[in-house]
This record gives structure tokens, sequence and C-alpha cells, in this order.
């Protein structure tokens, strides 16, 4: 059996968990999930402004925090921390390692950004279509900023087995940071189907971190346990593809069958078609059982054969966008909120700029869960202690986007009375970056691994 | 034979739910808090009423799937997310709220 623990859901994810999954108890392996789509843009922009960057500089301070303990515990790091800069990211850990006097293996998966060579596959006739919309990508070409293929757990195992005690990927699907190891130990082959989909289950079940112990859980969520002292989850793995998800003893949080199931059901599709780069997995050959407190097992998983394509995730510019709020008070709060939202929108118009949206939300009367056209109760209407007017545009015009910004603040001096700015200042303009999913055959990319330093 | 008494409830009372997005479009997995009333969910919580209770949201299709392993339903809103996560203007641009949204709905129990 092996233990392999996630310490952070995305980049932004709680600095403290990946340290109390390495101190608090046994692991043999962390893995820790840095890229959502949009993390590839935010790392593009930091890197136009200084090429080192363009990696989670949060791994690398981790690293600098927990390396004795990692090399006293003999636990191997996974991380797709390394971004659109997997070497910038290898060389900052290479140099906290120097600097604290510890010998350490780095290993790096490369190979997934083929940004510099869309054109060229595009000559050749792949097409990147749009796999929502069936439109072809020369569509957008011109505002394409990166394009990076999600490679699956195979190159990771590989790292492993050139004896990386921590591996850098740049784009590796988020569920196969967990299967690499799972390979690597028990020697699972590319066609055992079953095995890597158990992987892919288990990876998918701790990607999210502590969505999956019992935050962000609606079942008795007033009685669960100590969330300020949340325990991120450990899978307990067998060759046989069985595991079992918990967390550290002493840990707050909670397991259960119920609160496994929301993430498993988090951002899938067709549960009996979850594509990743290793396997096709079914969701509905999962078998649950509660194995003891804070302990669920997994048993019965079936997969099958992965398919012939890569995705591939291309990121690019389409336009800006500002929001802006304001709270408005008792009496009359929703009706003064609306009658300001009005007066806005004509301002805007007396001003001749054009959007491409202005969209409204009332929060506190109907905003995340109201029909967006319909009116709050009459019977709740009157009584509303505070409404919060959000109003948003987006534009390919930037200076329209700007000087929306200018008009939020003055409808607190002349507009509906019992109004506050809520403290938040001029709304930030923001370059949107949007996404396009997209194949690619396997064929004609391959990941790269290499450990470093590298033999001589 | 008796005559079935049907009452209306609210579907936070036998169910839970998760929401996340994919682009322009919205998961949500609604699970039966007690594997026997499954079956009510299936029979009761359609893709047609699904796409009737997020009018005015959900702009596309709704789609349904069956996880009887995990007492589950997952539903896929099609254009559902005022163009997809970094373009939506929406407060919850992630369609993370969706979730409590589909408990409010009111459904026949037995």
């Amino acid at each position: 059996m092996i233990r392999i623990a996630n310490g952070q859901g995305f980049w932004g994810d709680s600095l403290e968990a990946p340290v109390e999954q390495i101190r608090r108890g046994p692991i043999d392996y962390l893995t820790l999930d840095y890229l959502a789509e949009v993390t590839m843009s935010i790392l593009q922009k930091q890197r136009m402004r200084d090429p080192k960057a363009g990696y989670a500089r949060d791994f690398v301070d981790l690293i600098a925090r927990v390396l004795p303990d990692l090399k006293d515990r003999r636990i191997r790091v996974i991380a797709n921390a390394g971004g659109i800069n997997p070497m910038g990211c290898r060389d900052a850990v290479l140099n906290t390692a120097l600097r604290q006097g510890i010998t350490l293996k780095v290993a790096t998966v490369t190979g997934d950004d083929i940004t510099d060579r869309l054109d060229q596959f595009l000559k050749r006739g792949i097409e990147f279509k749009n796999m929502d919309t069936g439109e072809p990508l020369a569509a957008i070409r011109a505002q394409v900023e990166r394009a990076n293929v999600y490679f699956g757990a195979f190159p990771v195992a590989e790292a492993l087995g050139l004896g990386a005690e921590i591996v850098i990927t740049g784009r590796v699907a988020d569920a196969a940071l967990a299967l690499g190891p799972m390979i690597h130990e028990f020697g699972w082959k590319e066609t055992d189907w079953d095995k890597l989909t158990a992987g892919i289950v288990a990876g998918h079940a701790i990607e999210c971190g502590a969505q999956v112990t019992g935050g962000n859980c609606q079942v008795d969520w007033e009685t669960i346990p100590d969330l300020a002292d949340i325990g991120y989850p450990i899978v307990e793995a067998e060759p046989d593809g069985t595991f079992s998800v918990t967390k550290h003893a002493g840990t707050g949080g909670r397991v259960t069958v119920a609160s496994v199931k929301e993430q498993l059901l988090y951002e899938i599709g067709d549960p009996t078609q979850y594509i990743t780069p290793d396997c096709v997995a079914d969701f509905t050959t999962v078998h649950l059982d509660q194995a003891g407190e804070n302990r669920v097992r997994f048993s019965g998983i079936e997969g099958r054969p992965a398919t012939n394509y890569y995705k591939v995730s291309i990121s690019y510019t389409a336009g800006y966008k500002a929001m802006g709020s304001l709270v408005y008070t008792w009496p009359d709060a929703y009706r003064k909120a609306r009658a300001a939202d009005q007066i806005l929108r004509q301002r805007l118009t007396r001003l001749g700029l054009r959007f491409d949206e202005i969209r409204t939300e009332f929060l506190g009367a109907n905003a995340c869960h109201g029909i967006p056209t319909a009116e709050p109760s009459p019977q709740i209407e009157p009584h509303l202690p505070e409404v919060v007017l959000r109003v948003g545009v987006r534009s390919e015009n930037r200076a329209a986007v700007d000087r929306f910004t200018r008009e939020i603040a003055p409808l607190v001096l002349n507009g509906p009375p019992g109004v506050s700015g809520l403290g938040l200042g001029r709304p930030r303009v923001e370059e949107i970056v949007a996404f396009w999913p997209a194949l690619i055959p396997k064929s004609e990319v391959r990941p790269e691994v290499a450990i470093w330093p590298s033999a001589s | 034979m008796a005559k079935r008494e049907l009452i209306k409830r609210r579907l936070i009372e036998i169910a839970h739910a998760r929401s996340g997005d994919k682009g322009d479009l919205v998961n949500i997995g609604l699970i039966a808090r007690k594997p026997e009333d499954y079956p009510i969910l299936v029979r009761e919580v359609t893709a047609d009423r699904v796409k009737q209770h997020f009018a005015g949201v959900c702009q596309g299709k709704v789609e349904r799937f069956e996880l009887p392993n995990l007492g589950a339903l997952n539903f896929l809103l099609h254009q559902a997310l005022d163009g997809g996560g970094t373009m939506a203007l929406k407060a919850d641009p992630q369609g993370k709220t969706y979730s409590t949204a589909l408990l409010r709905m009111e459904i026949d129990v037995d």
C-alpha cells in the first residue's frame, strides 16, 4: 500500500495544507495541483515582465520551507508547478536545495507547450476545432496566447523511475498527478485499463483538496468538526486498483460516502465516458463503502482504452471587462438599486458607449438563485435591509470599459439615497482571456522527461 | 387499494448537490441523501424540469445522466454561464451556486 496526499487544489489554495500533509502523519507522495486554465495566462503575463518567471512561485517557497522534512521522511513530490516555464521552476528549486546544502534530484516533464508550433500544425491540416462549438481555430488564431497539451500519468511515472524526489511538470491532467506514483510503484501497464481508471478516479477524488474531506460539503455542514484545521485528502492505494480516501488523524473535516460522492460528481460530463489521456473512466462502476471513521473505500472500478487524442487548452484574448458595485439600504433597498441601474445605463447611452454586454445583478435579492429577469417576491422585497447593485460590462474597446469604471462612484452623490460604495474604490479593467478546448493526435507530440542534475 | 398521497417537498430535504463549470457549461451532481430516495429523483427531476427551473439562466439544452451506483444524477446545462468562466460578468462565474439553486426545486414525494 502507498499513501498519496494532495496538498493543493488550485493556485491560491491554503499555504499551510501541504506542510500539514507532510508533518502530521505518514505519506509517501505529495501531489500539488497549481494549474487552472486561467493560471497559464497569469503566468504568461508574469513571464512577459520577467523572463525567469512563469511558474508557481508558491511552490518554490514551499520547498524552501519543507525540504529537510521531505528528505527525512522520504516523501516524493509531484507538482504541475512548472506552468509555462518548468525549467525556470527547476532552477529555482535546485538553487533552494543548494542554498540549504541539500542534494536533491529533480525531474521535469515538458513538451506540453505547443504555442510556437501551432501554425506548423495548422498548415498540416490539424484544425484544432473547438470541442464545444466545432469552429476551427482560424477564427481566433490572431488572438491566441498559448496552447498546452494535457499529458497523462506515464511521463510522471517515468520521472519517478529515474529516481526523482521532486517531479515538476507543465500541463499534466490533474488526476494524472496521483496516478503517476501508482504506475511507478505497482508496475501497471498502458493497457491495464481498469487499474489506470482506478488511479484516475482516486486522482479526481483528491485533486480539489479539502472539497472531498468536508469542505464545501452540504450534508450536515454545521456539524462537520473543526473546519479551521481541516485535513486534506490522502489516498491509500493498493496494487489491485482498490483504494481508500482518508485524512490524517487529529485533523478537522469529515470523510464520508456523502462527501466523496459530491467530489466525484464535480466537473464531470457523461459519467460513463470521463476521458483522460490514460483511459476512459466509467464512474458508474465505482463502488463506495464507509470503511471506518473518515475512511471511504473504493472498489469495482472499470474503464476503457484511452483515445488516440490529447486535449489541448488554447488561451486567447477576448476583449475587456469591469464590474462595479454599490450597496443600497432600507427603505426601498431593491427599488433604489434598480433605479440606480437605470440611471447608470442612461448615462452610458448618453456618452455613446457601446458594449457587447451589460449585466446587472441585485445581490441579496435574486442574483444567484433567482430568475435574472424576475422581481423578488412582494413578501420579501419591502423588508430587505440592503441590496448590492452589481453591474458588469464587456467590450473589445478598452476605452469604453475604462469610461464605465468612472460612472459608478458619482452615483453615491448624484443618484438614489442611502447608498455606500462598499469601500472598493474604482473598478479595475481586466483583459479577458478565454479558452478554446481542442484535440491533437497523440502521435504529433511527445512528453519529454529529464532528471537534474543531469547524468554526466 | 389506498390512494397514493403525494406531498410537495423541496429537493433539499432528500438530496444534496455540487456544481461546477467547463467552459459555458455547468454540471450539477444531484445525490439522494438516502439510497431508497434515488428513484424519486429519477422520476421527478427530469431534464425538462431542470431546464424550466433554470429558465433565463440556461440558454441551451439540459442533459441528464444516471449513476445508480451512487444514487445520483448528473445534469449538464449548456450555454448556462454567460459565455463561460472568464467571459462571464456574473457574481458566480463558475456556477458554484447552481447546486443550491437546484435544491430549491419543489417535487412530489409519496
